[in-house]
């Protein structure tokens, strides 16, 4: 009897949920396009990742259920996935907080301008970051030999005598790759901090000169930065996502694989193993710890962010 | 001349002296690889060759840029080829982008149904990783799709970008008043209608802000997962491979870098004031 009643209450209240989508229907239609096409290319990848990551599978046989092996094998046995990890890691604890701050400050210095020289700075800082593959031009300041400018430089200085291989020699492959990312990692997140301070209200200012404070700085902490924390959120989520997205850029500066691994990432890990070796289960091992790791750090900041000013 | 604001409350002269030297110096190092690249792109053969090499392109010359016109022409593929490749894939990508992520906003923002709440939730969440982690799912997917080796390969992702979708979502729910909606439905006009002729118009700056983000992006797209034809290859694919020849062809490489960041740098300086106010309304809270 009782459980005659539940299946009734849960079909009447089905039957609710029905009647209110057919009531949106409008609403509904407005966004099927765009939700179809993000179910197939955002959702539905995450969730076969999330599967393959189970199996071994190499496209041409079907999928066969490995449990947790490939995770276990991933940090037991393969000692290349351990130490792209641990570059991952280095690259964005320094990239994602350090490009967050410069940021937040040259925001914050910019703001401080007159209109006109206001958008020709933000110009100067973003435009690396809207230029595509710009980061080549590394290449060419760098380059291996003496027609390299920095080689040519510090050769002709008398520094040194045989040119440096800035892109092949592994004392210089990390510290290189991180200052041409920060180089090119000023982008959406500066734009919103600009806005940010742009969008705060004057006479806030002046009511807080009234209240004892004193300088900029002040200004800066207690006023314009608890005001801006819907800004911060977002920028962070920009900054943290970009900083563990640097495959590319580094593939381009010193090649796939770097020598001995020094820049090797997850992201080339994947890339070796999902195109070189077509070992999908293992690659989606990989896709799926970047992903959790992704997405845990922006959560782990966003708690974080939401503490700060109450 | 650069003069400071001087009607802030809480500015003393030597921070203002401070805060610009900083941005002077800071500026200049953003602004050296640029300039780098704009004077190797200008440089004869000759001064590529000269030791010690010079930073500053002594007799410019236009030549590098004919040369990237003519240097892929004789090979099967032209350097032509990848520039509509990517002329194309950027304007039909964007365009769709537009209107279907602005669609999507309209209703998220202004329209109450079940479900939506979530789906904005799920879409802050897939800000939080790049795509570029499940490329191999996405390629599987795209050859179930029989999408392999199809600019749609390309076109059709970005069609739902989720970047675009947050920015046009929180710009309509700062900037439109339910008023005007409810008088327009009150007139009698139809969702699509008040869409097009009321909201859009309305959110200027925020639609211009996705054209210029998707614009850049798939100007800027390698896609040389999807699309192994090289017929079908885009812009970034080529200069890679033009900047992978080394110092013999510095002057092409240098010249097809400054071809590639020349478009998006131009779109934004014409769009600039509209995206900073875009970004104004884009803040995440809770």
């Amino acid at each position: 009897m009782n459980r005659f009643y539940k299946k009734k209450k849960i079909s009447l209240s089905f039957q609710l949920i029905l009647n209110k989508i057919w009531r949106d229907r409008v609403s509904y239609l407005f966004c099927l396009p765009y939700v179809v096409l993000f179910l197939i290319f955002t959702v539905i990848p995450v969730l076969i990742s999330m599967f393959f990551s189970l199996t071994s599978f190499n496209i041409l046989q079907p999928p066969k259920w490995q449990g947790l092996n490939n995770y276990i094998t991933l940090f037991l046995k393969d000692e290349i996935f351990l130490i792209s990890l641990k570059n991952t890691l280095i690259l964005a604890t320094i990239t994602g907080p350090v490009s967050y701050l410069m940021c937040l400050l040259f925001a914050w210095g910019i703001n401080e301008l007159t209109p006109k020289i206001r958008a020709f700075v933000t110009l100067l800082f973003y435009a690396p970051s809207i230029s595509g593959n710009a980061y080549l031009i590394w290449t060419l300041l760098f380059n291996g030999d003496s027609y390299g400018l920095v080689n040519g430089m510090l050769l002709k200085l008398g520094v040194i005598n045989t040119p440096i291989q800035f892109f092949t020699d592994t004392k210089y492959m990390m510290p290189l790759v991180i200052v041409v990312v920060l180089w090119m990692s000023l982008g959406t997140s500066l734009l919103v901090f600009i806005a940010g301070f742009q969008g705060i209200d004057k006479t806030y200012y002046e009511a807080a000169s009234v209240d004892g404070i004193k300088n900029r700085f002040q200004e800066l902490w207690y006023v314009t930065l608890p005001m801006m924390k819907p800004q911060l959120m977002f920028s962070a989520i920009m900054s943290i996502t970009a900083s563990f997205n640097i495959g590319d850029a580094i593939t381009g500066l010193v090649g796939f694989p770097s020598t001995e691994y020094a820049v090797h990432t997850m992201m080339h890990h994947l890339q070796d193993f999902g195109t070189v070796r077509f070992e999908m289960g293992y690659a989606s091992a990989i896709a799926t710890l970047l992903f959790v790791i992704m997405v845990g750090a922006n959560k782990l900041i966003q708690n974080l962010l939401e503490k700060i000013g109450g | 001349m650069i003069r400071v604001q001087r009607v802030k409350v809480n500015r003393s002269i030597g921070g203002d002296i401070v805060l610009l030297t900083a941005l002077a110096l800071f500026g200049s190092i953003m602004a050296l690889p640029m300039l780098y690249a704009i004077s190797s792109s200008l440089k004869p053969l000759h001064e590529i060759w000269i030791f010690p090499p010079k930073f500053l392109v002594q007799n410019p010359t236009l030549k590098n840029f004919k040369d990237l016109l003519s240097l892929l022409s004789d090979s099967w593929v032209p350097f032509s080829r990848y520039i509509f490749n990517t002329l194309f894939i950027s304007i039909i990508g964007t365009g769709g982008h537009v209107i279907i992520a602005s669609m999507c906003a309209y209703a998220l923002s202004k329209h109450r149904f079940y479900g939506a709440k979530f789906m904005f939730k799920v879409i802050v969440l897939s800000l939080m990783f790049s795509s570029a982690v499940t490329y191999v799912p996405t390629y599987l997917v795209m050859s179930r799709l029989h999408l392999i080796n199809r600019y749609s390969s390309l076109i059709l992702p970005a069609f739902s970008s989720s970047l675009g979708l947050f920015l046009m979502k929180q710009f309509m729910e700062s900037m439109i008043p339910d008023v005007v909606l409810e008088a327009a439905k009150i007139d009698g006009a139809g969702e699509l209608r008040i869409f097009f002729t009321i909201t859009m118009p309305m959110v200027k700056p925020a639609w211009l802000t996705l054209i210029v983000f998707s614009f850049q992006s798939l100007w800027n797209i390698n896609g040389g997962i999807y699309i192994q034809r090289e017929e079908l290859k885009t812009l970034n694919y080529a200069v890679k491979q033009i900047v992978a020849g080394g110092v013999a062809r510095a002057g092409a490489g240098a010249a097809s870098i400054v071809f590639m960041m020349m478009l998006p740098i131009i779109v934004f300086i014409v769009t600039q004031s509209n995206i900073v106010e875009t970004m104004s309304a884009s803040g995440i809270k809770e």
